[in-house]
């Protein structure tokens, strides 16, 4: 969330209200629309650390709302983001550590389990599936961001058929 | 035990029934047991994907159930019907008349015009000439493929030489339509056009049964039969709504 919002403000400066905006038109239905509180607090944090400069404007009939700005700092943490790859870990998996454990405790069946996970992941493939329908076609954004879930899905369920092959 | 040889088994209501269903393929002397029981029921109107990897004896299943092969032993009843010990010649009139069946890589003649093509079905099924060719307008407009009625298979992009491949086998209004790996062979965009005219005929109460290893054209089947083996290993009826809102979220996470 932090980047995210530092380079929301990269463009100019904008008020919290705007920043949620933004998000949510970016990914459309494709994912969860951020939390108008979180958002708050992390702007009040990165106002902390000097990233950003606020700034009280008034308003007429309403209360003042506190309108950000990108500092010096904050432009160079932004532009280091984007410097630096992206090395998080592609999958975290904490089916496939069932899986491994199940024959060693006696406490669960390995075909049973990769059963109920490939339903759990055609489930999830079936949203999204209707969520790309119900997506307008024209937000590429939210559209490969589906579309990117679907590509991780099909990993995981030819994952699973080897674990079948392998392991029966 | 008697077996009722003319309505099936179970409720009088399925479309397709399958017993015990076995078969083995014999090359150079090796054999590869494809098919290794299968016992289904598919209701009218259902639409049933069948998944596994590549070898879990998905296409033979369909072919078995589109008597384009023949089992070893099991029985197949069709609409109540009992279609396994039919003799070759019924068979062929049966499934023009009552499957359709589209394949990976179309099957239309190349020398005849998409309107020969898929009219060819409906006049060798004995239909009124007149009447065959009105059925095949409905069915170019309904698949976007007015205006293409003279055009050759070869000048069509692969997407719409499925959708021909489609109208052939649903000239007749076969009570099941088979379709085996319908989008293998095709784009994203030709793959989603497809899959959008399944959808669309399932919702008109089309039965349907797709065979297919991409999870992706699975999940648009409102029930999934995971072969492994030869074997069924799961089937799954999804129970719809499923939790649609921002399920992107569930795979990818973009904000902390």
């Amino acid at each position: 969330m932090r980047l995210a919002l530092l380079a929301l403000l990269a463009k100019g400066p904008a008020h919290g209200y705007e920043l949620k905006q933004a998000l949510e038109s970016l990914f459309g239905s494709a994912y969860p629309q951020p939390n108008i509180g979180q958002i708050y607090v992390t702007l009040t944090r990165l106002e902390k650390s000097g990233l950003i400069q606020g700034e009280d404007v008034a308003q007429s009939g309403r209360p003042n709302k506190r309108t950000y700005t990108l500092t010096e700092a904050g432009h160079e943490a932004v532009a280091a983001w984007f410097e630096e790859t992206s090395d998080e870990p592609r999958v975290r998996d904490e089916f496939f550590m069932k899986l491994a454990l199940a024959p060693l405790t006696g406490a669960a069946d390995q075909v049973g389990l990769i059963n109920r996970q490939r339903r759990h992941y055609l489930n999830l493939m079936r949203s999204m599936t209707r969520l790309a329908a119900a997506e307008d076609r024209d937000n590429k954004v939210a559209q490969l961001l589906i579309e990117g879930a679907m590509l991780h899905l099909q990993a995981d369920l030819d994952w699973l058929e080897r674990c079948q092959e392998e392991l029966e | 035990m008697r077996r009722n040889e003319t309505s099936g088994e179970g409720t009088p209501g399925d479309m397709l029934v399958v017993e015990g269903l076995v078969k083995t393929h014999r090359t150079d002397g090796t054999e590869v047991r494809a098919v290794r029981g299968v016992d289904l029921r598919i209701c009218p109107g259902e639409f049933v994907a069948v998944t596994g990897p590549s070898g879990a004896g998905k296409s033979t299943l369909l072919h078995l159930l589109g008597g384009l092969e023949r089992p070893d032993s099991g029985r197949i009843w069709l609409g109540g019907r009992r279609v396994d010990i039919l003799s070759e010649a019924r068979w062929a009139a049966l499934r023009r008349r009552e499957v359709g069946v589209v394949f990976q890589f179309f099957n239309l003649v190349s020398t005849l015009t998409v309107a020969d093509n898929i009219e060819l079905p409906g006049l060798l099924a004995g239909h009124p000439p007149r009447r065959v060719r009105e059925r095949r307008r409905e069915l170019l407009t309904e698949l976007g493929l007015e205006g293409k009625e003279d055009s050759t298979p070869a000048e069509l992009a692969g997407g719409e030489q499925q959708r021909v491949a489609l109208a052939r086998a649903l000239i007749n209004r076969p009570a099941v339509l088979l379709a085996d790996e319908p989008t293998g062979s095709l784009d994203s965009k030709g793959t989603r056009e497809v899959l959008r005219m399944l959808s669309g005929y399932h919702q008109r109460g089309q039965t349907i049964v797709l065979v297919t290893h991409d999870a992706n054209v699975a999940s648009t089947a409102d029930r999934v039969v995971t072969l492994h083996d030869g074997e069924i290993a799961d089937d799954i009826s999804f129970t719809d709504p499923p939790p649609t809102g921002q399920a992107a979220a569930h795979v990818v996470r973009l904000l902390g």
